[in-house]
């Protein structure tokens, strides 16, 4: 076991269950922020602030065990560090928008980066969470351990619901080894033609970790043994890319992302929904990332008429802004499937106290 | 306490009027059958932990969507609990049947209904066997990669119920890694979809939450699977040692090496020499402990890590080390892994297979913890082991028909699982809580942390219909449980703790 401990290590546990006592006591809504960085993913809320960002620092990482276990309040980057330091990572290769970004916030948004086809996301490296409940006790679901069916899978449940369950402040996590070898490639190609090698190639067990079209290229990244990287390289072809790249697209600070006004979509799609029929949209202006099953798409467009396509397609789509005003982020949700959000949501948050109406005006 | 239904600890279970319930459901379900006599019953009486056994109060077995939904309709409507069951293999009692609960056999539904190799996806009923999925899914080179022991005959809607796990966890996951897709029934009737045909979906991730629910928060009548390439090569060494620890601490030192092995088992002296006589896997038999190690991938990758792996297991001081020279032999060392329930039951009339998870680096403290209780409640224990998850499967070998033996057994895999939670782990890996472990529950959470599970079943199934008394107990049980341990621990030191009921 590492001991990662640093100065600025706190546990302001007791502190956030009082805020939540109180808060349960006189009804009143809390806005739950960590390092903020993630304002723009959701619907607004009305509340008192509750910061997460004194409740910071590792609190068990043993890189044998492949296990980490991390305050809500941490930096990501900080986490990040400690792993890299032993050779380790977070496979999903979460997003960070800001130096600020923290654990907590990381897993209440439960967005994944450019690995994520092949890897997993945020919840699949979810071993266990800690979570203050409306009654203001912190509560432990899932653990430290790889394998565990004990009660329901309350931890994983956690992860996207935006704290509209209860306070997450501790988080564990499987962990993985940084891959031995890492090339990246970038290779002329047309969409469609890029749809068609992805297609193939993922039937074969090959070492691609990420694929993103955009600007007319497939840009692929190989990761693993340092043998099967290379004879990839050799069989594929193309230019060599810089790694850099990757860590660009997963922060969305390729100049696309701040390029013009147009709202930022991002679609989520299965990978081989072949091009949208959406009116005055190019798809060969959006980025194709996950092999085609997230597609970023930056355009003034009725969204009624966007979702319905994405969901037409077995998909979904949200609006990361700058919003309409008449427009949610989240795609809304069928009437059964909202009432059982809404129980889900009665049940373990009565009195409406957790961040309501982040995802959902009814949650 | 009693592991079968109790009223006085699990709720009310009212005498229930067989005949009209029975004319209600036939009338609001004409054609479906609907089993009532006792001898056509009595094969549903339990499932994989066959020494629990009830009689349901009817066991229906419908064979369309539309009779499950009018099913559901009708029980809810006349306050009848509904036990799912799938294959029947589970080995936590999870599909137990209750005197008064129908029986709802999902095995008619069979029908894988896509393989679609471009998506690599497959989309099935869920009375599909799980090693059905990946024969369909052969000739396109993919296969579904949750394996558990029973693969041959589990259904996957029993295995999205479970959250089956199987030797090749650590590195490809759990059923709720590889399933991105279910269709539901609820309690009301109603049909839901969770998840998605992309790579997620809006609102919460309430297909995690009904992964491993136990049947207890609605029925599952479709899944859509992930597919994934065959690995190009899969080799496996086998190495042997002298003592269980050092065995322990090299599976640690192969992570630490950065290698994640497609699958990673040990077994104990008694599991290796019980799979010996059964299959002949060539195991050394007198090692005290064998660890099987599979590294699969691309070819070039998997020799690199093959060498770098023995090199590894020789500086953890192994006595022998050998490569399965083909697959045949890579099949054989595998056979006396996946067979080590059954040959151990050779050994012995009847095995009680436990299932707890620890953190791998209290394996040897858990080892010699198990071999200590062995020794004081008098029955022998043999251990298979998923090490590189952590998942442990002691065994613990006993005769039913001797007066109170399984109920030494009972209290003995009680106390190892006991023994999982001390040392930081879980009481279950991959088996489920169902009936067997509910009143471990109350050793490993705390009665507020019950009240949410309580809570979280409650927006789904209000009036506790679907699979009552399994998974979370009551605090009812609880209580009992607390008062038991507390007067166990006041006695004397070592006392023998067996025969609790």
């Amino acid at each position: 076991m590492t001991n990662a401990t640093t100065p600025r290590d706190h546990d302001a546990g007791a502190d956030l269950a009082e805020r939540i006592r109180q808060a349960s006591a006189e009804g009143t809504p809390l806005r739950i922020i960590g390092g903020d960085t993630r304002y723009f993913y959701g619907r607004e809320v009305e509340g008192s602030e509750l910061s997460t960002h004194e409740h910071r620092g590792i609190s068990f990482y043993d890189p044998v065990e492949l296990v980490v276990s991390v305050r809500a309040g941490t930096p990501l980057a900080e986490l990040e560090a400690a792993l890299a330091e032993q050779g380790q990572m977070l496979p999903f290769e979460p997003p960070r928008y800001g130096i600020a970004s923290t654990v907590g916030g990381m897993v209440a948004t439960g967005l994944s980066g450019p690995r994520r086809p092949w890897a997993g996301s945020v919840r699949d490296f979810v071993l266990g969470t800690r979570v203050i409940n409306h009654e203001g006790i912190e509560q432990r679901f899932g653990g430290e351990v790889m394998k565990n069916v004990a009660g329901y899978d309350l931890s994983r449940l956690m992860v996207g619901a935006q704290g509209g369950l209860g306070l997450i402040t501790e988080v564990s996590f499987k962990v993985l080894p940084i891959p031995g070898a890492t090339q990246s490639l970038h290779l002329e190609l047309s969409l469609d033609e890029a749809r068609l090698r992805l297609a193939e190639w993922g039937r074969e067990p090959l070492p691609i970790s990420a694929a993103a079209w955009l600007d007319g290229a497939l840009h692929l990244r190989l990761e693993g043994g340092p043998s099967s990287v290379a004879a990839t390289r050799a069989r594929i072809g193309g230019d060599d890319l810089d790694n850099g790249f990757w860590t660009a697209l997963r922060d969305q600070r390729l100049p696309f992302f701040s390029e013009g006004r147009a709202p930022l979509w991002r679609l989520s799609l299965p990978h081989r929904t072949p091009a949208l029929e959406l009116p005055d949209v190019d798809e060969r202006l959006m980025i194709h990332d996950w092999a085609g099953a997230q597609r970023w798409l930056r355009a003034e467009l009725d969204a009624d008429t966007l979702r319905r396509t994405c969901q037409a397609a077995g998909g979904h789509a949200t609006c990361y802004g700058p919003r309409p005003a008449d427009v949610e982020p989240f795609t809304p949700l069928p009437e059964v499937l909202m009432k059982y959000h809404r129980n889900l949501k009665a049940q373990l948050d009565p009195k409406g106290i957790f961040n309501p109406g982040r995802l959902y005006a009814a949650l | 306490m009693n592991i079968l239904y109790d009223e006085r600890l699990d709720g009310p279970a009212p005498e229930m009027d067989r005949a009209g319930i029975r004319d209600a459901l036939l009338k609001a379900i004409p054609g479906m059958t609907l089993l009532h006599r006792e001898e056509d019953m009595r094969p549903f009486e339990c499932d994989g932990l066959s020494v629990y056994r009830t009689l349901p109060l009817l066991v229906a077995l419908p064979d369309s969507l539309d009779q499950v939904q009018r099913l559901l309709v009708e029980c809810h409507r006349l306050g009848v609990p509904v036990v799912t069951r799938g294959a029947g293999t589970g080995l936590s009692a999870g599909a137990l049947p209750l005197t008064h609960g129908v029986l709802l056999v999902m095995s008619r539904f069979s029908r894988i209904l896509e393989i679609d190799p471009e998506a690599r996806i497959a989309r099935v009923e869920p009375g599909v066997r799980n090693l059905a999925i990946s024969e369909a899914a052969s000739p396109y080179g993919l296969y579904y990669a949750p394996d558990p022991s029973s693969q041959i005959a589990c259904s996957i809607g029993g295995n999205v119920a479970e959250n089956a796990g199987g030797v090749h966890c650590l590195k490809y996951g759990l059923t709720v890694h590889n399933v991105i897709k279910v269709e539901v029934l609820t309690i009301e009737g109603e049909r839901m979809t969770l998840g998605s045909d992309a790579l997620d979906a809006p609102g919460f991730d309430l297909l995690a939450l009904f992964n491993g629910s136990e049947g207890m928060l609605g029925v599952v009548t479709e899944i859509t699977v992930k597919l994934l390439p065959k690995p190009e090569v899969a080799k496996v060494l086998m190495a042997s040692f002298d003592d269980v620890e050092k065995a322990g601490n090299a599976v640690g030192a192969i992570i630490a090496a950065g290698i994640i092995p497609g699958g990673l088992e040990m077994m104990d002296k008694l599991a290796i020499i019980a799979a010996e006589d059964f299959i002949g896997a060539g195991y050394p038999v007198d090692a005290e402990a064998i660890l099987l190690c599979e590294l699969d991938g691309v070819e070039a990758d998997v020799d690199d890590d093959c060498e770098t792996v023995r090199q590894v297991l020789e500086k953890a001081g192994a006595t022998g080390i050998r490569q399965a020279r083909d697959d045949a032999e890579r099949a054989r060392f595998w056979a006396g892994r996946k067979n080590a329930f059954p040959a151990v039951g050779r050994m012995s009339p009847d095995y009680y297979c436990m299932d707890g998870t620890i953190p791998r680096r209290e394996l040897a403290r858990v080892l010699k913890g198990i071999s200590d209780l062995s020794e004081r409640y008098g029955l022998k224990v043999a251990n298979v082991f998923h090490a590189g998850d952590g998942n442990m499967h002691p065994l613990i070998l006993f005769d039913a028909n001797r007066e109170g033996e399984l109920a030494v057994a009972e209290a003995l895999g009680g106390e190892i699982l006991e023994l999982c939670v001390e040392v930081g782990g879980t009481i279950t890996g991959e088996h489920g809580v169902g009936r067997e472990k509910i009143n471990q529950m109350c050793a490993q959470f705390r009665p507020d942390e019950l009240a949410t599970f309580r809570a979280a079943k409650a927006a789904f199934d209000p009036h506790d219909l679907l699979n009552p008394g399994k998974n979370i107990p009551t605090p009812a049980r609880c209580s009992e449980f607390r008062t038991i341990k507390s007067a166990a621990a006041d006695t004397a030191p070592g006392a023998q703790q067996g025969g609790q009921e």
